[in-house]
């Protein structure tokens, strides 16, 4: 589902991602480690392209979204991500924070169609039965798109058991209900992937469990994840496939099992030993 | 003190009995038309501008068009209004083969010139969002206007309402220039009233009674804005 090919970065003199390839495929769960510094956020960034890499090729359902220019935006709505410091959008109210993009999208899209059938109608007059060109079902009105949206949000919400707090403000959740609901905001656009940068790391410990556990829910579903993470047990229960990245470059790779029963690299294993 | 007392009684004699109060009623008008159009048209103008100076810069697009905003903000900054008001009413409008009022001169002006100061303000703003902000937007699909509009600017605005608050009340006072191009404001008014009446103590002193309560009353309304706008950041 994502082919990474030979992925560079630099930013201005300095290169933090040296050639990293790697293949995904659909319902993988990745865990990626590596030291501070490495390039795990970097890596994790250049794969939806919130830094644009400076070499090689990122494949995404067929299409190179390394290169300018792709629309990244459409791309990004199949690519959820997770951030460490949830970044939900302190305007907005849970739910909003939850219906904003799928609400806007689709009206969006809803604008396209309208507007494209508008000038194939005019078209049309001028074309013979042949020709005609075929106008795009418009079904729903933004009133309709609005309810729609606001019911799967809903029941997102109700999935984390948060439906109580839907109309309320970010700032009076807390972190482990902001990253619970920061997760069910990407899952409300059905993306193919999700992208979570060290999703427990601003968290008390108290916290961390009812955020794995619905990341582990996830998994269970069959959705493909990659996640930078320094939980360990996580990622031995969790993961099918394991990557450590140290300088920018994939220096080990395997099924848990192997990764962090037997492993080969010298840096891997003094890794390990510090941080297990 | 009893010549005091007659001053007054030369003035209220001119203000009421001689209609001074229609004068100034519109000098009130024309200065809070001036300053209210003039900060409309200049957040307009600010936000696109500070808008534009905050466009990741790798394209000569962006590139042009902020180069074109560093010399609209340097100008309007470093030169003083009534030069601009004299500028625009004695050169902007001649070349272009154009006729406006004082006051419509005025409404120009002020909304360029409040525009470049907005445009400054508004980018302190736009820094002072957390970055993720945009990131979570742009990452759920959003474009960088989109997010912008929706969730930038508005933080951005709740954070600068303040200063926003202060370019008003400095747009009200700077009014007081506006006679050059002949717009009849507030000065106007009470200087038909002080030449009228060979007497300029009085009216110059009411009339900045009228400013300052100008200003006491529109400090209070953004008192009143604040307190509602941070309800989103209230923990309950
Ligand atoms: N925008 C940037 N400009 C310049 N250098 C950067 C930028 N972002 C990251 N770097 C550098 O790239 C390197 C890798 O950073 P990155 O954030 O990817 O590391 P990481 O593996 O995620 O570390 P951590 O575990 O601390 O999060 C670091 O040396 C960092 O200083
Ligand atoms: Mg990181």
């Amino acid at each position: 589902m994502i082919d990474v090919i030979n992925l560079e970065k630099h930013f201005g003199g300095t290169q933090v991602l040296r050639g990293i390839s790697v293949k995904i495929e659909k319902g993988d769960i990745v865990v990626v480690i590596g030291p501070s510094g490495s390039g795990k956020s970097t890596f994790l960034r250049c794969l939806n392209c919130m830094e644009d890499p400076t070499g090689g090729q990122i494949i995404f359902n067929g299409v190179d979204i390394a290169d300018q220019r792709v629309d990244i935006n459409v791309h990004r709505r199949h690519m959820g991500m997770v951030f460490q410091h949830f970044n939900l959008f302190n305007n907005k109210t849970v739910i909003e924070n939850i219906m904003l993009a799928p609400v806007h999208l689709r009206c969006q899209d809803l604008r396209r169609a309208k507007r494209s059938n508008f000038f194939n109608r005019i078209g049309n007059v001028f074309r013979k039965g042949e020709q005609k060109k075929e106008l795009l079902p418009v079904t729903a009105g933004k009133a309709e798109i609005r309810r729609e949206a606001r019911e799967e949000a809903l029941s997102l919400l109700k999935r984390i058991g948060l439906e109580d707090k839907a109309d309320v403000y970010p700032a009076t959740l807390s972190g482990g209900q902001k990253q619970r609901v920061a997760i069910v905001r990407s899952l409300a656009m059905n993306p193919d992937v999700i992208l979570f940068d060290e999703p427990t790391s601003a968290l008390d410990p108290e916290m961390v469990g009812e955020v794995l556990d619905l990341m582990k829910a996830l998994a269970r579903e069959g959705m493909t994840m990659i996640i930078v993470t320094h939980e360990m047990g996580f990622a031995r229960e969790v993961a099918n496939k394991v990557l450590f990245i140290d300088e920018g470059q994939i220096l080990e790779s395997g099924s848990p099992e192997e990764f962090f029963g037997n492993p080969k690299n010298p840096r891997l294993k003094e890794f390990l030993s510090k941080v297990l | 003190m009893g010549n005091f007392s007659q001053k007054i009684d030369k003035f209220i004699e001119i203000f009421v009995n001689q209609n001074g109060y229609v004068r100034v009623l519109e000098g009130l008008r024309n200065t809070l038309t001036i300053a209210v159009l003039g900060l409309i048209i200049g957040i307009l103008i600010g936000t696109l501008i500070a808008t534009v100076r905050v466009i990741p810069k790798y394209k000569l697009l962006p590139r042009v068009l902020n180069g074109f905003c560093s010399f609209y903000v340097g100008f309007f900054r470093g030169t003083p209004m009534v030069v601009q008001l004299l500028l625009f009413y004695f050169v902007a409008l001649p070349l272009a083969g154009r006729h406006m009022t004082g006051v419509q001169v005025a409404i120009c002006v002020f909304g360029l010139n409040s525009g470049a100061y907005i445009s400054e303000i508004m980018r302190s703003g736009i820094l002072s969002v957390d970055p993720g902000q945009m990131e979570a937007g742009r990452a759920v699909g959003l474009n960088f206007g989109t997010t912008m509009m929706k969730v930038v600017l508005p933080q951005a605005v709740k954070n600068i309402l303040p200063t926003l608050g202060n370019e008003f009340i400095t747009l009200v006072k700077e009014t007081s220039v506006v006679s050059f191009v002949g717009a009849a404001d507030l000065y106007v008014a009470f200087n038909y009233i002080g030449s009228n009446s060979y007497e300029f103590m009085v009216p110059y002193l009411v009339m900045a009674l009228i400013y300052i309560l100008l200003v006491l009353i529109i400090s209070a309304g953004i008192k009143i804005m604040e307190r509602s706008l941070r309800k989103s950041d209230r923990r309950h």
